[in-house]
């Protein structure tokens, strides 16, 4: 499903990236870099917009030839962003709705732990084993 | 605490209890490792800054399923009612602001103080019991976006009041 899940802190900079190792990795960065002033536009739309854009899911953020990337704004700023393979078609909204979901508790449970140093990079096992599963899926 | 904090529906008296027995033993804890008159604006800054890690922690998951903010008064709001109530089972009683920044927050009876005899006895040592609750309150707004200061203020026992000073940046 997911060929690059990204975790962004509040000050813009990346706490966990991480991307299918068969493809260019820089390539990745370079695509979640660029989607960060969308999310920042669709975050600062809320508020004069309509209420049902209150949501923390902000939906596909924007399409490029080969990738739709899908993003993901927590209630502390943190982004979360999903690259996918735009030949997946398969793939619904409500999908990458509960993908994101399941990143945020899992980002939850790594902000809640006590040897968790709030801003650094995320080096949890379980974290990253969920982040596994999103990208298996796929293949 | 944990998750079951949050579900109100679920707590038990033990829950309450637990986290209060907790509470008076991390501060006679930090109290007899800063022993000393001049040491106790260190013990009290040390018990400010972990319930900043916690308040941290705990907005994180509080604010899992909920819209995102309007503004910051959306977000005292929260803090007022959903955040007090999971943390102490009760809203905050009186929320006032000068709209400058500047906000009260009033408990008429203040979980952490109501073990403690309402004379004006231990009135001196209150400010160790308002010093986690603080850096709660500071914790959870920081990672909401919102820096702050926070302070505390007793005048009768139970009740307290929560002066939190945004700062614009």
């Amino acid at each position: 499903m997911a060929v690059c899940v990204a975790v962004i802190a509040k000050e813009n900079y990346p706490l966990y990236i991480r991307s299918v190792p068969t493809q260019n990795e820089l390539k990745f960065h370079y695509t979640v870099h660029t989607s960060l002033d969308v999310v920042e536009e669709k975050v600062s739309a809320v508020g004069k917009a309509l209420p049902d854009q209150r949501e923390l899911y902000l939906g596909l953020l924007y399409p490029t030839e080969d990738y739709k990337v899908y993003g993901y704004v927590t209630n502390s700023k943190v982004k979360f962003v999903i690259v996918v393979d735009s030949s997946n078609t398969s793939l619904r909204d409500n999908e990458i709705r509960s993908m994101f979901r399941k990143l945020h508790s899992s980002f939850t449970d790594v902000m809640c732990n006590p040897f968790y140093n709030p801003g650094d990079t995320i080096q949890s096992k379980s974290f990253d084993s969920i982040v596994s599963a999103m990208m298996v899926q796929s293949s | 605490m944990d998750n079951s904090v949050c579900n109100v529906g679920h707590t038990s008296m033990a829950d309450e209890a637990l986290f209060q027995f907790l509470h008076n033993e991390v501060i006679q804890y930090v109290n007899t490792t800063e022993s000393g008159e001049t040491e106790n604006g260190r013990c009290v800054s040390k018990l400010e800054n972990m319930g900043f890690r916690v308040g941290q922690g705990l907005i994180e998951r509080f604010t899992k399923d909920t819209a995102r903010f309007k503004d910051e008064l959306d977000v005292m709001k929260f803090i007022c009612k959903d955040f007090w109530t999971c943390v102490f089972k009760k809203q905050i009683d009186n929320l006032r602001t000068n709209h400058q920044g500047i906000y009260v927050l009033q408990d008429n009876k203040f979980r952490l103080l109501t073990q403690l005899s309402a004379g004006k006895q231990y009135l001196e040592n209150a400010p160790k019991y308002l010093a986690f609750t603080c850096g709660l309150v500071r914790g959870a707004l920081s990672n909401l976006g919102v820096k702050s200061i926070v302070t505390a203020e007793v005048s009768v026992m139970p009740a307290c009041k929560f002066q939190v000073m945004i700062q614009k940046m």
